[in-house]
């Protein structure tokens, strides 16, 4: 008898505990990142990005006080990812889910996010079909087919007639894969061969020196970032692939700062498609690095970060709209077809798909001032996610 | 004989051959092994305390479910660690199998989670019964490669087969019934925990009943002395196979509860990680212990949570720390230093 009445306490402080928190002036965000392990580093610049965003608009919007609370997968772990959601809901009442830098946790996340009711905001991971899982998930990063399959069509345009495609073996490989192939035949391109690489493959000569046997005008190159990108660049070098006649495109991680470094100028002119770049010449950009520079230490923003600084404007803005309101349909009403401007560009939440639409830039690696840097010589205005625009049509 | 101290507690978690020198030269062995198969208050005790999250902490349970995933992995681990002293470093291998047999069995069959159970052991036992021929060739260092590498193949096949498994986006669509029709998994986890614990005490019953019996013992002659015990009329590779495909079957059984009551299963579930983490959770409670499984994996996750609730980014030098000190101060384990506390106090 004793223990049941210690249950029915314990229900009636949770119960009573929900409705206080209700009432308060504060809106909680629960964050779900990998802050531990190989991903770590990416975890910590999505969260230098919340960070950043907060400390120019200060911790109240709406009237209300915003709350951060950190959880840690780990690393890949979506049952890990989705009891860290669900303990955010029911024991720290959080009003907004946010975060996730990899796919599969983000997806646990959703259904987390579908069953409890509560808006989460995609801060990095790029798989299309996340933002389908739950009516309340929305994304302020980007896509992968929105980056290769703008680059695709966008090499077809400009005189780029047979190419090459090889990815690493695994699912955002065969995405970027299949992306860059679509873009690039829709515009009138051939792909003249493809190859799938071993993911965990540091030699990459023969892949390589296959493609240059086939003497296509351009290679597409997806490979993870880390140590990867280093070992691409040397073995074009090495194979004498000029990267001056045979156009190398990729993703932005290609060419991300750390890859850059261990690249050197094996990375001259690669031709590269992204959302967002710290060498972007526009003034919220340079203030924006400016003062990312100055509050961590001297470090680039990079992706990570503008998709954790967007993930927060997009909070911000939502609750301005509803007044500080956090319920889910509400809010996720607000995000639809908000607009706002980022370091990156004008943005906007789609309204049917919730995904984001943005500038799709299209750089070149260049020395700049003896560094190099992807200058961006190109764009592409409000790309779409492209597999939610060919399931529309379907 | 046997004296009625049976029933004590240094019997009950110390080592038999602990057991044996301090009580003398068993005369009758079945005795000795009925002795062992009683219950201990403790034990009803232990068991009693598993259902206090309910009451006590009815925000916790989706913790306490994946601590009892964890539990019912670590005890798959000590039938072959603990007491067939087969050093595995790729157990994961067949907690993946049994997530993504579960997953994918609900996705394509129908997602009743019994059945999803039994498929998923019944596949994991299967795998682990044609690899046991190759493991049970083999002892020591041969072993922790042997297994990690049959470990790391599995991972590549589930990432290859992109079509099947989803690769590393994770497998979609896993869609699980509620328990007998009426129970569904929410959000707080009442339903996860429920039915992870009772799988979990089921399958302990079972082990423990495997354990006392001439079977569990012969492993443990195994364990102490892989020539001899075919002298004695006990072929070693036989009794191998046959412990390494249960336990096979009992991890399945683990990977599938995962996928069931989270409803998600990805590449993780196959993960060196995994694998690394199940030993050090045995390591840690104390292997060759019923109870050490048990123990150490209520310790890793809890400490896991709390560590990277102060610190996220640095939970795992907690873990690292407290690794350290149980193995240089506690050799076999926590379990393993309280068995010896309570018989140093009990001879008194």
């Amino acid at each position: 008898m004793k223990i049941m009445r210690i249950a029915a306490a314990g229900l009636l402080a949770s119960a009573v505990g929900i409705t206080a928190a209700n009432a308060q002036k504060t809106i909680k965000i629960g964050v779900v990142l990998p802050y531990s392990g190989q991903f770590a580093d990416g975890a910590k610049q999505v969260d230098e990005g919340i960070k950043l965003y907060m400390k120019q608009h200060g911790d109240t919007v709406a009237g209300k006080k915003i709350e951060i609370i950190r959880k840690d997968t780990g690393g890949i772990a979506p049952p890990v990812a989705k009891r860290l959601a669900e303990e955010l809901v029911v024991r720290d009442n959080v009003d907004i889910l946010a975060g996730w830098l990899l796919t599969p946790n983000a997806i646990a996340g959703c259904g987390v996010s579908a069953e409890a009711k509560k808006v989460s905001v995609i801060m990095n991971a790029a798989t299309s079909i996340i933002v389908d899982k739950s009516p309340y998930c929305t994304r302020t990063s980007f896509t992968l087919p929105m980056v290769t399959t703008t680059l695709g069509t966008w090499a077809a345009k400009n005189g780029v007639k047979k190419a090459y495609t090889m990815v690493s073996d695994f699912a955002p490989g065969h995405d970027a894969e299949q992306g860059f192939i679509n873009g690039f035949k829709a515009a009138g391109g051939e792909i003249v061969g493809s190859v799938r690489m071993a993911v965990a493959n540091p030699d990459f000569s023969a892949y390589v020196q296959r493609a240059k046997d086939l003497n296509p005008e351009a290679i597409f190159v997806f490979i993870p970032g880390g140590a990867q990108p280093a070992a691409i660049g040397k073995a074009f070098a090495e194979r004498g692939i000029d990267t001056k006649k045979t156009k190398v495109f990729g993703t932005g991680e290609l060419t991300d700062d750390s890859a850059l470094k261990n690249m050197g100028d094996t990375a001259l002119n690669i031709i590269t498609a992204w959302a967002y770049d710290h060498n972007l010449k526009n003034k919220l950009n340079l203030d924006f690095v400016a003062a990312y520079k100055k509050e961590f230490g001297g470090d680039n923003p990079n992706f990570f970060s503008a998709g954790g600084y967007d993930g927060m404007a997009l909070i911000y803005e939502a609750l301005k709209k509803t007044k500080g309101d956090a319920d889910a349909d509400k809010l996720i009403g607000a995000m639809k077809g908000t607009k706002w401007v980022s370091p990156r560009g004008p943005m906007m939440i789609d309204p049917e798909t919730r995904d984001v639409v943005e500038t799709i830039y299209i750089r070149r690696v260049e020395k700049v001032g003896g560094k190099l840097v992807n200058v961006d010589f190109s764009k592409v205005e409000n790309v779409k996610d492209p597999v939610h625009e060919a399931m529309k049509k379907k | 004989m046997i004296p009625k101290s049976g029933n004590r507690l240094s019997d009950k978690i110390m080592r038999p051959q602990d057991a044996m020198s301090l009580a003398g030269a068993p005369s009758q062995p079945q005795e000795y092994l009925r002795s062992l198969s009683r219950w201990h208050p403790l034990e009803i005790a232990f068991w009693l305390a598993t259902l206090l999250p309910f009451f006590l902490f009815p925000t916790y349970l989706s913790l306490a479910s994946q601590i009892a995933v964890a539990a019912l992995f670590a005890l798959s681990l000590d039938i072959i660690l603990g007491y067939a002293g087969i050093v595995s470093l790729g157990h994961a291998a067949f907690f993946g199998i049994g997530a993504y047999a579960a997953g994918l069995f609900s996705k394509f069959v129908w997602g009743e989670p019994f059945s999803g159970l039994l498929i998923a052991a019944a596949m994991a036992a299967l795998i682990g019964y044609l690899t046991s021929f190759i493991i049970a060739r083999f002892r020591h260092l041969t072993l922790i490669m042997i297994t990690l590498g049959l470990g790391l193949l599995l991972a590549e096949a589930a990432n290859s087969a992109g079509w099947l498994t989803g690769g590393s986006d994770g497998l979609q669509g896993v869609k699980i019934w509620p328990v007998f029709g009426y129970f569904k998994f929410d959000l707080y986890g009442t339903t996860a925990y429920g039915y992870s614990l009772a799988v979990l005490f089921l399958v302990f019953l079972a082990v423990r009943r495997l354990i006392h019996s001439p079977f569990g013992l012969s492993l443990r002659g195994i364990r102490e002395n892989w020539t001899r015990m075919p002298a004695v009329g006990a072929d070693s590779r036989a009794h191998i196979r046959k412990a390494y495909t249960i336990a096979a079957a009992i991890a399945g059984i683990a990977g599938a509860v995962i996928a069931q009551t989270t409803q998600t299963v990805s590449l993780e579930a196959l993960s060196f990680e995994r694998s690394a983490d199940v030993l050090v959770m045995l390591v840690l409670g104390g292997a060759g212990r019923l109870y050490g499984g048990l123990v150490g994996a209520i310790i890793f996750m809890v400490a896991r949570d709390q560590f990277s609730g102060i610190a996220p980014q640095y939970w795992y030098f907690g873990i690292g720390i407290l690794l350290i000190l149980v193995v240089m101060l506690l050799p076999n384990g926590i379990l393993g230093g309280l068995a010896k506390l309570t018989a140093r106090w009990s001879r008194k």
